[in-house]
Formats: C-alpha cells, structure tokens, sequence
C-alpha cells in the first residue's frame, strides 16, 4: 500500500507518547477540561486512544460538533416529505441517511417508495438535476463551515446553467455562536476549546477571538491526526497553567490565519445568517444560513410545498445533553440497552462521527 | 463530516483538477484555490478543495514535534 503523504507522518505512535509525556509534566491544575467542537476529532480522539494517553487531571468533552446530530427533528421530516412527492428526487451526504426523524429516517422512507439517493458531493446532486431536467433534485444541505462553501459553487453552477430543477433544503450551521452558546450556559465549565481544523480552515482564527478576550477561554485550531491533537492539547494546557487566553493555531499547513477568503466571499455573496434550532441545545441566534433573496428560487423549502408532520422527540433519548457536553454517552438509558449503532434511537449513535457512536465503537458498554 | 484529505493535484482544466491520494483518482472543483498548481497537495472535501497545503509549515511542524519530544526525553533522563 502506498502512503498516504501529509496524513502518516503525524501519526508516530512513539512521538505521540512523548507529547503526552510533556503534557503530563505542564499540567498542573487539579482539572481541566477541553472541550472539542467538531465530530472529526471526537472520532480521532476516540480512534487513536488521545484519551489514554493523558493524565487523569485532563478531561476531555465533546461538543456540538456533528452536523447530523445536531440537526433537528423537523428538517429530517420535511426531507422526507420531500422524498414522497410526486417528480421529487431527495439527494444527500451518507450519514444523514439512517438518523431517525419524528417517526422514520430517510433510509426508511426509500424503503417504503420515497425518492432518495445518497450522494458524495453537491455536484453530484447537480449532475442528476441536468440529467433529469423533468424532476426537481433537493440537496440536503448539511453541515458546518467547511461544507457550506461547496454548496455555493453547486447554487452558482446551477445558476450558470439555468437548471431551475436544482433545489436546497439548507440546514447548514455556523460553529462559533454554538461556542457561544455553550459558555454562556454555566454548567458546561470548559477551560479551553480545540477548534476544528477544517472550518477554520475557511473561516480563520478571527471568529474565535471573543472567546479568548470576553469569556478568558483559550482556543487552539489543530488538525485531525493525534499528533497534530496532541500539540493542541499541549498549547491549551500552556496557555491554562500561564494564565493565558489566546486563539492559538497548530494546523498551520492548511489554517490560514485569516482563512480561505475565495470561501468567505462565497458564503457572504449566497448567504445570510439567520437564528437557527440545533438539537439538544435550541434556537441560538444567528447560528445558521439561508439562502439570500435573490436566489431564493432555489430554497426547496419555498418551491414545494409539503404537508410536514409534527415534531415528536424520541422518548428518553439524552443526545441533547450529550451533545453539550452535560453527560457521557454511558449516562444515558438508552446507551447500548436500546440505542445501539445496528438499531439507533438517537442521532449521536447514528452518525459515525456522533459522540455515542464513537463512545460505541471504541470504549464499549 | 469534516474530514478532509490532502491529495496531490495532476491535471489542472479551468475550475476542476485531477487529485490524487495513494492510487485513488478522483476530479474536484478548485474555484476556492484558483491559486493552486500541479504537484501541490489540496484539502479536499465533498468534491471542493477547500485550501492548498503548504509542505514547508507540515516540516515546521514535524520538526516540532520531534523537538518537544526531545525535551520530554531530556526531561524524563534527569528523573533519577
């Protein structure tokens, strides 16, 4: 097999032992606790045992960072309204597929006659609409800052060639107002947040800074291997024991300090922030997107109308909590009893990125 | 669902390029690094490339790793 450049060489096992040995030896305090907003490195956390490797005073939590997971209950029911009416094809990303709605998932619903097809990329939801230009094709547009910009590329693309049949049912999310969110709720207690690679990627360390000057919260963007986590945790845990609050970068081969301004302009040309619902931790605002006035046309949401059931939460379920980082996946009833990732009850089992999925996967019952 | 490889750019048409990560070829949309050349690696993700890598800072930040890890070493030597 051949290597896979930029990727192995941050995973030197004995590399990775003597950060986490400086790690040791820099903590001091009785507890800190980090938390991780984004999915990817939850699973990366998980996959290569980051949490074994450090002391007992480090905890690590997990955040609000899957965008299946936090998506409501009531988008998943309008796409598979969607999915059921006549000349309607209902595209979307994999991971959205099995996450149960108020009472079916998607998969469930293509069981049962309804129109859905998964796909890798918008482009290739864009593709089906220019072949069949007699169906209007719905993208699920899903996901963080790192998602959403593709998204604009598809909408201007399907502009340019005037294919009126390419839709979006946009549920997309903004990271920073959910931090927000999470520090103004005192529960939570979190002494340092690791950042995603791939959303600051577009949007820079800019958007983070109010995190450090208003709230004393150091936050460090590092990328997805467990050296590159590692550093990260290193950086933080300098910054705790130093009094410091600053936004810090570790991913510097692709995190621009200013991010990826091709990408921003798009966003800004194709979006508005809107307040917007996320699992398990409600409307937050300004937290989501929708498409600008202008190309509204392409909002599935306003182009068909369907009659959408009403919302039911599943009984018992605790994502929401788990998603703040309230509880750990085993607290909940459910975990491994009845919500297993073969039979979901919730969306963090659903997703191979959702905390209890991950918690599944790698830590057991 | 962030997740993002960095795969090395072969063939450059307008706003679309053939990548590439250990034998598997695929073509992706660069309008976001309209910047990018052949042989450079790009972030790829959901068919866009969403930056370009710079080698030079991935070295940087190899070589410090290597250097903490050194000083962890010295450290834990003087431990009698």
């Amino acid at each position: 097999m051949r290597v896979m450049k930029f990727l192995e060489e941050f995973r030197d096992l004995d590399l990775a032992k003597k950060l986490a040995q400086k790690i040791r030896e820099t903590a001091r305090k009785d507890k800190i606790t980090l938390m991780e907003v984004c999915g990817t490195h939850t699973m990366a956390i998980h996959k290569f045992g980051i949490r074994g490797l450090l002391p007992e005073n480090i905890r690590l939590i997990s955040g609000p960072g899957c965008p299946v997971c936090v998506t409501p209950n009531q988008y998943l029911d309008r796409a598979i309204s969607f999915s059921f009416k006549e000349n309607v094809l209902v595209t979307t990303f994999g991971d959205m597929l099995r996450v149960p709605g108020s009472s079916m998932s998607l998969e469930l619903a293509r069981a049962q006659g309804g129109k859905v097809k998964m796909v890798y990329s918008p482009l290739e939801a864009l593709k089906l609409a220019r072949e069949n230009p007699e169906i209007k094709v719905v993208f699920l547009a899903v996901g963080f800052e790192t998602t959403s910009p593709g998204i604009c590329v598809t909408v201007a693309q399907a502009e340019k060639e005037k294919l009126k049949n390419f839709l979006v049912l946009v549920g997309h999310k903004l990271i920073p107002p959910a931090m927000e969110a999470l520090v103004k709720d005192k529960r939570i207690g979190v002494n340092g947040f690791i950042c995603p690679a791939h959303v600051s990627t577009i949007i820079g360390l800019a958007p983070y800074q109010f995190l450090a000057r208003d709230y004393g919260i150091p936050c460090v963007v590092a990328g997805f291997e467990p050296l590159d986590i590692l550093q990260g945790i290193w950086m933080l845990v300098e910054m705790i024991e130093a009094g410091e609050a600053k936004v810090k970068n570790q991913y510097q081969r692709v995190a621009r300090e200013s991010g990826n301004k091709n990408a921003q302009r798009l966003l800004e040309k194709f979006f508005e922030p809107v307040d917007s619902e996320w699992r398990g931790l409600g409307v937050i605002p300004k937290s989501g997107y929708k498409l600008k006035e202008e190309f509204s046309h392409r909002e599935a949401e306003k182009m068909i109308p369907v009659k959408v059931e009403e919302t039911r939460e599943h009984k018992g379920c605790r994502c929401g909590e788990v998603l703040q980082g309230l509880i750990e996946p085993k607290d909940c009833p459910l975990y491994g009893k009845v919500c297993t990732p073969e039979s979901p009850v919730g969306p963090c089992m659903v997703s191979s990125e959702g905390s209890c999925s991950a918690y599944y996967k790698y830590v057991g019952i | 669902m962030c997740l993002a490889v960095p795969m090395r750019v072969e063939e450059i048409n307008g706003s679309r390029a053939k990548v590439d990560s250990a034998g598997v070829k695929v073509e992706v949309d660069i309008s976001m690094t309209p910047e990018v050349k052949i042989g450079e690696y790009v972030i790829v993700h959901a068919g866009f490339a969403i930056e370009v890598l710079k080698p030079e800072e991935a070295e940087e930040t190899l070589r410090l790793f290597r250097e903490i890890a050194e000083l962890a070493e010295g450290e834990s030597n003087e431990v009698p």
